[in-house]
């Protein structure tokens, strides 16, 4: 699997794992990198944010064992939210792997 | 109940973190703990990490592990603490720094990451460490009583943001015991601080593992944001 197939599927089984979590009775996230996760039309909460911040840190320290932290100042200062879209974070995790690799 | 709770303490080479690990060793747990330094027993039961509890990649590393291998964490005691007996016109910036990075820095980033661990099983106890020296406004211990107020108001907020995972966030206060963190305090300065409680005596372990023990059951989920002070204070 190449690397960012394998970032994909970091965040698909990040995914998974907060959906486990939603009630059945609420919309549930679907994998796709079109999927809003977070602000207007978002299906996430705050709370449901947090969590998958924290589910995919986990997924990728598994699938790349290294040890990233998403949501830090830099994340938060960016004019355009890296967590608005499935697409948008990978974009954003592609590049803080780039930097932490160099 | 407690068969496979896995349980993580802070600061267990000596002291009251020594004894933790040995009473809940005892009571079934699988307990971790941590050190700077290498500790001189070994346990069954018992898994051991060197590390500074402030050094974000070693803490980091350490919960790794312990997703890895247990999956689960049900119990945090962030019991791992310095303390500084000094005037303030003669407390240096060094000190300072050791205590908070310690003290605060610390207890912060354990809460932070095993509250990750706790928040996908929906159940968590933290246990944080304040002091009576908080509330008592001890003079000579300006900077190690600020880092337990810190303390303090880290369980208290920690205890609202974490309710809705399901992890409880509470304190212990204990009043002195006889361990090397009151090695160098004259006796008459003890007599002084034991008289300021409403119960004139040293604490024990015991006394500290009593409270830890009503604070982790399961029927305490319930009580959350608390700093429950020894000897009456």
């Amino acid at each position: 699997m190449s690397d960012s197939n394998k970032l994909t599927q970091a965040i698909f089984d990040a995914i998974d794992e907060i959906n486990e979590q939603i009630p059945k009775e609420q919309q549930r996230l679907t994998k796709s990198v079109d999927t809003v996760l977070f602000g207007e039309s978002g299906k996430l909460d705050s709370l449901g944010l947090v969590n998958l911040i924290v589910a995919t840190e986990q997924k990728l320290e598994e699938l790349f064992e290294i040890s990233i932290t998403l949501a830090d100042e830099k994340a938060m200062s960016q004019k355009n939210s890296p967590f608005r879209t499935v697409g948008t974070l990978t974009e954003y995790i592609s590049k803080l792997m780039e930097e932490k690799i160099q | 109940m407690t068969e496979n709770q896995i349980m993580l303490i802070t600061g267990t080479r000596k002291g009251i973190g020594k004894y933790l690990v040995e009473y809940y060793v005892e009571k079934g747990f699988e307990v971790i703990g941590c050190s700077r330094n290498v500790i001189d027993f070994e346990l069954k039961h018992y898994q051991h990490f060197c590390l500074d509890v402030a050094d974000e990649v070693k803490v980091r590393e350490m919960f790794a592990e312990i997703r890895r291998q247990y999956g689960k964490l049900d119990v945090l005691i962030n019991n791992a603490g310095i303390a500084s007996m000094n005037h303030v016109l003669l407390t240096p910036l060094s000190t300072i720094k050791k205590i908070l990075n310690t003290n605060v820095v610390g207890t912060f980033l354990f809460c932070r990451e095993a509250a990750k661990l706790m928040q996908k099983k929906h159940f968590g106890r933290i246990v944080n460490f304040a002091t009576v020296a908080t509330p008592l406004k001890l003079e000579g211990e300006a900077i190690y009583a600020a880092s337990k107020a810190s303390v303090v108001s880290l369980t208290e907020v920690l205890a609202r943001e974490l309710a809705d995972m399901k992890i409880t966030v509470n304190a212990v206060g204990p009043t002195p015991i006889k361990t090397d963190l009151i090695r160098s305090v004259p006796q008459e300065k003890m007599d002084a601080l034991l008289n300021r409680q409403a119960i004139h005596r040293f604490g024990e372990f015991k006394d500290i593992s009593n409270v830890i023990d009503f604070l982790i059951r399961p029927e305490s989920d319930f009580v959350t944001g608390q700093v429950i002070y020894l000897g009456g204070v």
